[in-house]
């Protein structure tokens, strides 16, 4: 029950784009069309899926203070919390690397239309966002931690779908020079975001 | 090397091409940290210093670096930098880094950083590259001053928590815009800017 409440608010109340603007760079770029924007989406939340158990453990078995205790006595008094966003970024980064290799093997339209944005979603904000989110709220299990990247990451693939679904219809109107693309953009996002807002307070 | 020329890299990244409202990068951080103007300004200076020396760091590198492991190395010593800042601005500004909570983690990933080492801090001497950085950290720190400049006056109706707007205004019946301070209003303020920005360089529209 309590991680079904997570998961729902993960979605909808705290999204990833609309509550915190992570992953706003890529949202931007690769949100012309459906298909793409979905391929990324998918893409995102799969690397948030395997991502946040594992910093889990990492943080829980090495970083917190007297986390290496099960090494043996003398480490009990170890505290190389200072060294966990280095370490984040390199597990995202290889979680990455390995992404893309198993994309360009089987999917390689996919792969094709992605582009530069596959590799930079090691540098997605929307994921390592998660990840530090993850360390400060101190989920009690990594299965807790897991519900929260399933459901950051789908509210990340339900904001950007929704968005490269009026960018196409935008296509056709009219809007006045100077706001569009980025500007325009901008401004549905925010409307969106408000829309979102209309969540708030939902419990389970 | 005539002195004007030298310093293109500093100057062109304030306005015509500005790293958040031209090139679209780091728009993540510019949009959540400016509901008030003193995290804005504590934000640009740290990506501002990351960005300085990570591109002088790169600069001295890049004939060393082998080109399929660069983005793990430009990874690493950014992130080493952010610990860095991280660790002074928990050190003598706790407030305020407990305000800003995960953005300064974020600073890793902030696109304009990676944007800049890729584009310029790779191809050029560590003194461009240096110009270039802190050019680029300012041109970014303009967009969230003037961003959390309005968010805070209309929001809270405060400047760096001092109220502005006299008491008897609220007496008379004004009343602070709560939307403003959500996030959403972010990205219409960025909005505003570009739709004006672009109004004025007619180059940068699109068709």
């Amino acid at each position: 029950m309590e991680n079904l409440n997570l998961f729902i608010r993960s979605i909808f109340i705290d999204n990833m784009i609309f509550a915190y603007f992570l992953g706003m760079c890529s949202y931007l770029a690769v949100s012309k069309n459906v298909k793409t924007a979905f391929g990324l989406g998918v893409a995102v939340t799969f690397v948030l899926l395997i991502a946040l158990p594992v910093c889990w453990c990492i943080n829980e078995y090495l970083l917190v203070p007297g986390a290496m205790s099960w090494l043996g006595e003398e480490y009990a008094s170890t505290d190389i919390s200072f060294l966990g966003l280095i370490m984040f970024i390199a597990v995202i980064a290889a979680l990455v690397q390995i992404l893309e290799m198993v994309i360009e093997k089987y999917t390689p339209a996919l792969y094709n239309s992605l582009g530069i944005f596959l590799p930079l979603i090691a540098v997605n904000c929307a994921i390592l966002g998660a990840v530090l989110f993850m360390q400060q709220r101190e989920f009690s299990n990594a299965w807790t931690a897991t519900v929260y990247g399933a459901g950051s990451g789908i509210g990340w693939l339900l904001a950007i779908t929704c968005l490269a679904a009026i960018r196409e219809r935008l296509d056709n109107s009219k809007i006045p020079a100077p706001l569009r693309g980025v500007g325009i953009t901008f401004i549905i996002t925010g409307l969106m975001g408000i829309a979102f807002m209309s969540f708030l307070g939902i419990k389970l | 090397m005539n002195w004007k020329k030298s310093f293109i890299p500093f100057v062109n990244p304030l306005s015509k091409d500005n790293p958040v409202i031209v090139q679209i990068l780091g728009i993540c951080s510019a949009l959540a940290v400016t509901a008030k103007m003193e995290p804005a300004v504590v934000m640009t200076i740290s990506v501002t210093a990351v960005l300085a020396f990570a591109n002088v760091i790169i600069s001295l590198m890049r004939k060393t670096i082998p080109s399929s492991i660069r983005i793990i190395v430009q990874l690493v010593v950014v992130a080493a930098l952010v610990v860095i800042v991280d660790q002074v601005l928990k050190a003598y500004t706790y407030d305020v880094s407990k305000a800003l909570s995960v953005f300064i983690g974020l600073i890793i990933t902030n696109c304009i950083i990676m944007g800049r080492l890729e584009a310029f801090a790779l191809n050029n001497r560590p003194w461009p590259a240096f110009l270039d950085g802190v050019g680029n950290g300012l041109g970014y720190g303009l967009i969230l001053i003037i961003t959390s400049f309005f968010r805070e006056l209309f929001g809270s109706g405060t400047l760096f928590g001092c109220q502005v707007f006299p008491d008897w205004w609220y007496e008379a019946g004004y009343m602070n815009n709560g939307l403003m301070i959500l996030p959403p209003m972010a990205l219409i303020v960025v909005a505003c800017i570009i739709w004006a920005h672009r109004s004025v360089n007619k180059d940068l529209q699109e068709k």
